[in-house]
């Protein structure tokens, strides 16, 4: 099988280029063909570099496998087949081309053995993504793209320079584990820190982690379920990579569990609240990756496989339900169960899995981080987690369906959505119970060797009551959590307001001095031309007109003079 | 179905799915009595010590987001009026 001599992301990559001159027909076989010989490609890349090129000076590795990046490229390939088979139909083709390109960058990311291929593959995903996003035609989405374009580019730029330092200092291209050299305090330590910078932004990671559900729930019914699987999980890839076992991230991870908590509940918007739920859950995997020992590691890969088919799931059935009722706003929805029971049914699934629930997916690979924890005796980490999990179900497991489907009765009665999008979720739903019933199926691909046993009587009994008495909370203080027509300040403000506020702030002070200073000078200028006037005008002494006579007296006087200094 | 309202919407239903709520809830603390959870840590090992934690820290959070909300939340349209306006300016 070590025949493979072509990047597998460029599959799709390529696809996305040349989708627009195909026909109907064409494009639906290119869509959900393409990752399936995708899927083929990724199993066929051997471990070691697989495809390698000379540039300048370096050997750059375009495609290098390993066991983990083989169970990365395979959850991407799935996930551009379901995303492209919900999106068909509905999105526009520059959406469908978008999603391609930016899966297939993704994977060429999680394929890439050396630091520049990791970094063009990392910046053509930001391209992609925005086009994605640009692809819903609204103006919201525009300028959210704008903002969402910004942010990335910043992050490209942090990693280009902790790429050209570690590069600099130790003079490899290659990428690998660089934990050690966080504390090493040269300049290797410089471009290592920098590099963690660039992948944690994309992670979601604070301070910068409000770009997530800033722009995602602009995208289109579809497009959204493209986002949700890449970006984020592309740089769990690479923390895990790169950084497994930074301590750091453990904290960083826990703020990112818990800000979306409590940004969800506070939410009202149905996609944004999945949107903080991403944070969430890759705030698990973060956490997991800085505990860094092999069940963590699992734990984080195995929760990222599964988070990518629940969260889409989820947002298949958001985007099912703004693709037939045009509305986002919990409090314009409810009562949907009664008329779209298959879209409440597979969005119910997808709740359960995100919050662990016994036999759906979440519950087998979620708890082997918490698990880690306790192995590595870090109490407080593992009842944070533990707090953590039950409140997965209460912003996210309940508070979605409640509010879309059940609640207060809006009298909307939308059908269910087109074939394709049923398809879709269907198949994912399906997913779901087999990944939670059939654990060993996930296990086997891991990159470690798995030794946890997810289903015990403890185990179920403890999950259970912990996440049936959150759902109890749920309905008590369900007054407090009222849906009001409110969005929540972030630390995008800083940039949102706080930045356009002091630029024309700025702007006005230098406008101000500007004006004044002209003033002054034109005042200057004004009274320097009327003394010249005064002194030098048609009506000043110098141009004042003369008599003959005194013109004559004049010349005479001058004469005299002339003869005086003659005979002198 | 068009005449008369869903099940889950009938006010009669409303107390029975309360007590298959609770049925539910008691049976997940019940079920303690036949698989045992020992806890991990030496003080979490009580009976239904798990059900309380998820009950008092999901109070917990939903009071904080609460609190919080008082100094984030804003007008849904908060950012939107100014980007109009600003367009409006130039």
């Amino acid at each position: 099988m070590s025949g493979l001599a072509f990047p597998p992301g460029l599959i799709l990559l390529l696809g996305g280029i040349v989708l627009p001159f195909f026909g109907p027909t064409g494009r639906r076989i290119v869509v959900l063909g393409l990752p399936l010989v995708t899927l083929w490609a990724v199993w066929s890349v051997p471990d070691g570099p697989a495809v390698t090129a000379r540039l300048l000076e370096y050997e750059v590795v375009l495609v290098e496998g390993d066991r983990l990046s083989r169970l990365f490229g395979t959850i991407f390939a799935i996930m551009s087949a379901a995303g492209g088979l919900f999106a068909l139909g509905n999105a526009r083709t520059i959406e469908l081309c978008a999603s391609l390109v930016y899966a297939g960058a993704a994977i060429g990311v999680i394929f890439a053995g050396d630091l520049l291929t990791l970094f063009v593959f990392w910046e053509l995903m930001a391209v992609g993504s925005t086009l994605v996003l640009w692809s819903a035609g609204t103006v919201a989405a525009y300028r959210a793209s704008m903002r969402y374009l910004s942010i990335h580019l910043l992050g490209g730029l942090v990693l280009m320079a902790g790429i050209a330092a570690w590069v600099a200092s130790t003079g490899g291209i290659e990428f690998g584990r660089m934990t050690e050299a966080l504390s090493d305090g040269g300049l290797n330590s410089a471009g290592a820190w920098l590099i963690l910078a660039g992948f944690l932004l994309n992670a979601g990671a604070p301070p910068l982690s409000a770009w997530l559900p800033d722009a995602y729930p602009e995208a289109s019914p579809s497009g959204m379920v493209t986002l949700s699987a890449f970006t984020t999980k592309t740089a769990v890839y690479v923390l895990i990579v790169g950084f497994a076992g930074t301590q750091l991230l453990v904290w960083l991870g826990l703020y990112m569990v818990f800000y979306g908590i409590v940004y969800a509940l506070l939410e009202n918007d149905m996609r944004r609240i999945l949107a903080y739920s991403i944070v969430n859950q890759v705030g698990f995997m973060v956490t997991g990756i800085g505990i860094g020992t092999a069940m963590a590691v699992n734990g984080s890969a195995a929760h990222a496989f599964t988070h990518i088919i629940y969260k889409a799931l989820l947002l298949m059935s958001a985007g099912a339900v703004l693709h037939m009722t045009g509305r986002r706003k919990c409090s314009d929805l409810g009562g949907l169960i009664q008329t779209m029971p298959l879209t409440a049914t597979c969005g119910i699934v997808g709740a359960l899995a995100i919050s662990s629930f016994p036999l759906t997916s979440g519950f087998i690979s979620k708890s082997m981080i918490p698990q880690a924890a306790l192995d590595g005796h870090l109490t407080f980490v593992w009842f944070a987690l533990a707090a953590a999990s039950a409140g997965v179900f209460l912003h996210a497991g309940i508070k979605f369906p409640w509010f879309v489907f059940f609640q207060k009765d809006s009298g909307l009665r939308p059908p269910e959505p087109p074939m394709g999008m049923r398809v879709a979720m269907v198949i994912f739903a399906a997913l779901c119970i087999i990944l939670g019933v059939a654990p060993g199926l996930l296990y086997e691909i891991l990159s470690e060797p798995v030794d946890y046993v997810p289903y015990t009587g403890e185990h179920v009994v403890a999950q259970l009551q912990l996440l049936l008495f959150s759902g109890l909370a749920f309905f008590i203080m369900l007054p407090m959590l009222k849906r009001t027509l409110t969005i929540s300040l972030d630390w995008d403000w800083f940039y949102r307001r706080l930045g356009p506020t002091l630029v024309k702030s700025l702007g006005d002070v230098i406008l101000s001095a500007d004006r004044t200073f002209r003033a002054v000078f034109l005042g200057l200028l004004r009274r320097g031309l009327e003394g010249a006037k005064t002194h030098y005008g048609p009506e000043s002494v110098a141009a004042r007109s003369w008599t003959t006579a005194g013109m004559v007296l004049c010349a005479v006087a001058a004469l005299g003079l002339y003869l005086i200094f003659l005979y002198w | 179905m068009n005449d008369q309202r869903h099940w889950l919407y009938r006010p009669e239903n409303t107390r029975k799915l309360w007590r298959w709520g609770f049925g539910i809830l008691s049976a997940s603390v019940l079920a303690q009595l036949v698989f045992a959870v020992h806890g991990h840590f030496g003080f979490d090992g009580w009976f239904g010590f798990n059900a309380v934690y998820g009950f008092l820290t999901c109070m917990t959070m939903v009071l904080f987001a609460k609190l919080l909300g008082t100094f984030v939340k804003r007008d849904d349209t908060y950012y939107q009026d100014r980007a109009d306006d600003r367009r409006g300016e130039r």
